[in-house]
């Protein structure tokens, strides 16, 4: 067995690459999709499901969509658990004002194709408010995001947010219920979680209280793209592989912009790069690839040796922890 | 390059289980790491953290030890989930802390698992934590229990000391009543058995000759007691009309157990009326038929006034209906922090219905290593127990041994909201 062979987990198979005159892959053309693995059909199953309990147990539920991955694979989910219906709750936004225009775009086309009603909420508003103070101009306002959907959260009175986050993302997010309960401050206590068994979920709460629902919960980074292949869903283009001015920081690329110019000294390369995540462009990092289809994406991710986080979060290197720390204050 | 056939498809849930120290994180750590299933990113982080206590080499135990809460008392605090996968199996790993106070995290992660891992640690031998976890496995039913008997390399490979942990601990799972047992000499530390048999002169466990842990997870076959009778919990009726006539509700739902067919004759529960499936949608259009676990919309043939919570269910093989006022017996593990109260109200949420709830009497508590009933009054935290339940609304139920999803049940404290008991429904109603 070659090193490929051995670590392709089970149920899934590499499309044979073809190589044109010019050297370059496509992949075969096949006729019908084949059915959907097992495995991803038990995952999708369990996602409607779940989000079907918190839409019957919940008065006000909100999805929050921000064009990435995963939301999109929740906006699948949504179709999926209520179609010919409309969505029973508006999808969210926290705009940081710091996105890539191709997510942006996307956003709004995808939004527009559902026909579904999107609320959108920027940190920039609070923070030419006062109610974020940025230490200094250009800092990533990733962690500003939590007050300005705690602040939805307030507005719209939501008791339920359906978050695409999932437990292989990260240490702290290994221990995160499928029903997160959080408290009036937004915090989560994770000496405090509810057992859950089985598929009974608990979404009883009180006034001013709300739960983060994850139905993505138990899907890794290789079964969002699998199912991305397989429902042969859009996703904005910077996923793929594209020429980018970056630098080289710390082990990383980092994407020269209007936000992140690059600092003296340091010198401009252009690389064929994609994004692995799409937030906020001071705190993302591209990962050097050639992938340019979501078949290549997913043989590339199956050799990938870091995770998602460690590839392209710049700012969740500095410890082990922080990412607890965010989420009990009440971040995603 | 190889392509994967379908039929080899299957996750494996399994959970883990030891005492403080068996050496349990340290297990998971290297089965993630020499299965490959470890990223550099995460080797760098824990080899910082190691050496940032002042240790050595790599601790694998980082690795699942998740929250900063734990790490400063060192000890795993709550259930941590993880995901890896090989040629063969996808796993889902639910790690249990091993303390004795979070018996409640246990049985969250043993749930839905199809093999609970026991750890026990060669030089302690069987500990009464040990004979709690195969008696909770008993108590939730589980198809397989597998004993890592940890840390050989402490005992120099010793078959004589992995022998009489072995022939102890059967002749105890079979007095508990534990469904199937196998046993595997490891050492999670060097590594022997763990993912490859690391045999040397040093090191040597010839005398072994079974699977390896990993070999062992992706072959073992799970009997899981699922009855194939068809139970489909409402969870949502639809206002979109739907059929030819646009006169037919749809019913949203997941297929918990046995599978349906267009045409198929269902039941009602709890009002009894009986119609024929019509259509089962999904997005991708109308499908002929559905199977266990398969989320979908069904609408019948006729009109009946079906709201969340009913069931819809199998006309010759429907499940129990325990009527308003009527009483069943089940088991719990109590969860709240606060003991069981016979004055207070509860809610208890089955199925996809919640409905209020009464414990009539505490009929036993188990002792938790030898699973005898003793009398008692009251259940406090993390105990085991049997109670009489009445319910304030009609629900359908399967006794737990038959069906999984239909005989478990959670209680929850209507003043706090907190989940205070686990539980599953017991066979007879009729005998309460
Ligand atoms: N000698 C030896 N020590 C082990 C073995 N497995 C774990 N340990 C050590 O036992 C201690 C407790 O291990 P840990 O994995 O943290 O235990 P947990 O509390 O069950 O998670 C640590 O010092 C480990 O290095 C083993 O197979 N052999």
């Amino acid at each position: 067995m070659s090193f490929i062979d051995s670590i392709i987990p089970a149920g899934f198979s590499l499309n044979k690459k073809k190589l044109d005159a010019a050297g370059t892959a496509h992949s075969e053309q096949v006729g019908a999709r084949p059915a959907l693995s097992k495995h991803l059909r038990w995952l999708e199953s369990e996602a409607i499901h779940i989000m079907r309990e918190t839409v019957a147990e919940t008065r006000n539920p909100a999805l929050l969509f921000s064009g990435g991955k995963d939301s999109i694979v929740m906006l699948r989910i949504a179709e999926k658990a209520f179609r010919p219906d409309r969505f029973p709750f508006p999808l969210l936004h926290i705009d940081t004002e710091h996105n890539f225009p191709e997510v942006i775009q996307f956003r709004d086309k995808k939004v527009a194709a559902l026909n579904e009603k999107l609320i959108v909420r920027s940190v920039g508003e609070d923070i030419r408010a006062g109610r974020v103070v940025l230490r200094k101009p250009d800092e990533s306002r990733n962690v500003h995001q939590t007050t300005t959907l705690l602040g939805a959260i307030k507005e719209f009175e939501f008791d339920a947010l359906f978050g695409g986050a999932r437990r292989d993302e990260e240490k702290a997010r290994a221990k995160e219920r499928i029903i997160s309960h959080r408290d009036e401050w937004g915090q989560w206590d994770p000496k405090n979680q509810r057992p859950e068994l089985w598929s009974l979920y608990n979404l009883r709460i009180h006034p001013g209280e709300h739960v983060r629902v994850f139905p993505l919960s138990n899907w890794t980074e290789l079964d969002i793209w699998q199912y991305i292949a397989h429902e042969n869903l859009e996703v904005p283009s910077i996923y793929f592989s594209h020429l980018r001015e970056v630098v080289e920081r710390k082990d990383m690329l980092v994407p020269v912009t209007a936000l992140t110019p690059a600092k003296t000294g340091e010198a401009i390369v252009t690389r064929s790069v994609r994004f692995r995540t799409v937030g906020d462009i001071t705190c993302t990092a591209p990962v050097a690839s050639h992938a340019s289809t979501v078949d290549e994406i997913i043989e590339e991710t199956l050799l990938s040796r870091l995770t998602e986080r460690g590839a392209t979060r710049l700012d969740d290197q500095t410890s082990d922890a922080s990412m607890e720390q965010r989420k009990k204050e009440g971040y995603f | 390059m190889t392509t994967i056939s379908e039929a080899t498809i299957d996750t494996l849930r399994f959970s883990t289980a030891g005492s403080v120290d068996d050496g349990k994180s340290t297990l998971i750590g290297r089965l993630l790491y020499d299965s490959k299933s470890i990223l550099e990113d995460q080797i760098a982080a824990i080899a910082r953290t190691t050496s940032k206590r002042g240790q050595e080499g790599l601790d694998l135990s980082l690795l699942t030890d998740g929250l900063s809460a734990e790490r400063e008392q060192g000890i795993t605090i709550d259930v941590a989930y993880r995901y890896f996968a090989t040629p063969s199996r996808r796993f889902i790993i639910a790690d249990t802390p091993g303390h004795e106070q979070y018996t409640r995290n246990m049985v969250t992660g043993a749930s839905t698992a199809d093999v609970a891992i026991v750890l026990i640690d060669a030089a302690k031998g069987i500990l009464s934590q040990s004979r709690r976890h195969a008696a909770l496995a008993v108590l939730l039913d589980l198809p397989h229990v597998l004993v890592a008997v940890n840390k050989m390399d402490l005992v120099g490979y010793q078959k004589d000391v992995f022998q009489k942990i072995k022939t102890e601990f059967a002749a105890i799972a079979r007095e508990l009543g534990v469904r199937e047992i196998s046993f595997i000499p490891v050492s999670a530390l060097v590594g022997d058995n763990v993912v490859s048999k690391t045999v040397d002169a040093a090191n040597n466990m010839s005398w072994y000759v079974g699977p390896t842990l990993l070999e062992f997870l992706e072959t073992v076959r799970v009997k899981k007691t699922t009855s194939s009778a068809f139970r489909f919990p409402v969870q949502l009726v639809s206002r979109v009309r739907f059929g030819a006539n646009q006169d037919s509700r749809g019913y949203l739902g997941r297929v918990e157990s046995g599978s349906v067919h267009v045409g198929d004759q269902v039941v009602v529960l709890p009002t009894g009326e009986t119609a024929k499936i019509a259509e089962i949608i999904t997005l991708e259009g109308n499908a002929e038929s559905a199977d266990s676990q398969d989320s979908v919309t069904l609408t019948l043939d006729r009109q009946i006034d079906i709201s969340r919570g009913d069931v819809i269910a199998a006309r010759f093989k429907p499940p129990r209906v325990i009527q308003s006022s009527d009483k069943f017996r089940g088991n719990v593990c109590w969860l709240g922090n606060e003991p069981l109260s016979l004055q207070r109200k509860y809610l208890l949420k089955h199925g996809t219905r919640t409905v209020a709830a009464k414990i009539v009497s505490v009929n036993s508590r188990y002792d938790i290593l030898t699973l005898k009933p003793e009398t008692v009054t009251t259940l406090n935290t993390n105990d085991i127990g049997e109670l009489s339940i009445a319910v304030a609304k009609p629900i359908m139920v399967d006794a737990y041994w038959e069906n999984h999803v239909g005989g478990s049940f959670i209680l929850l404290d209507e003043a706090t909201n907190a989940t205070v008991a686990a539980g599953t429904i017991l066979a007879e109603t009729s005998d309460v």
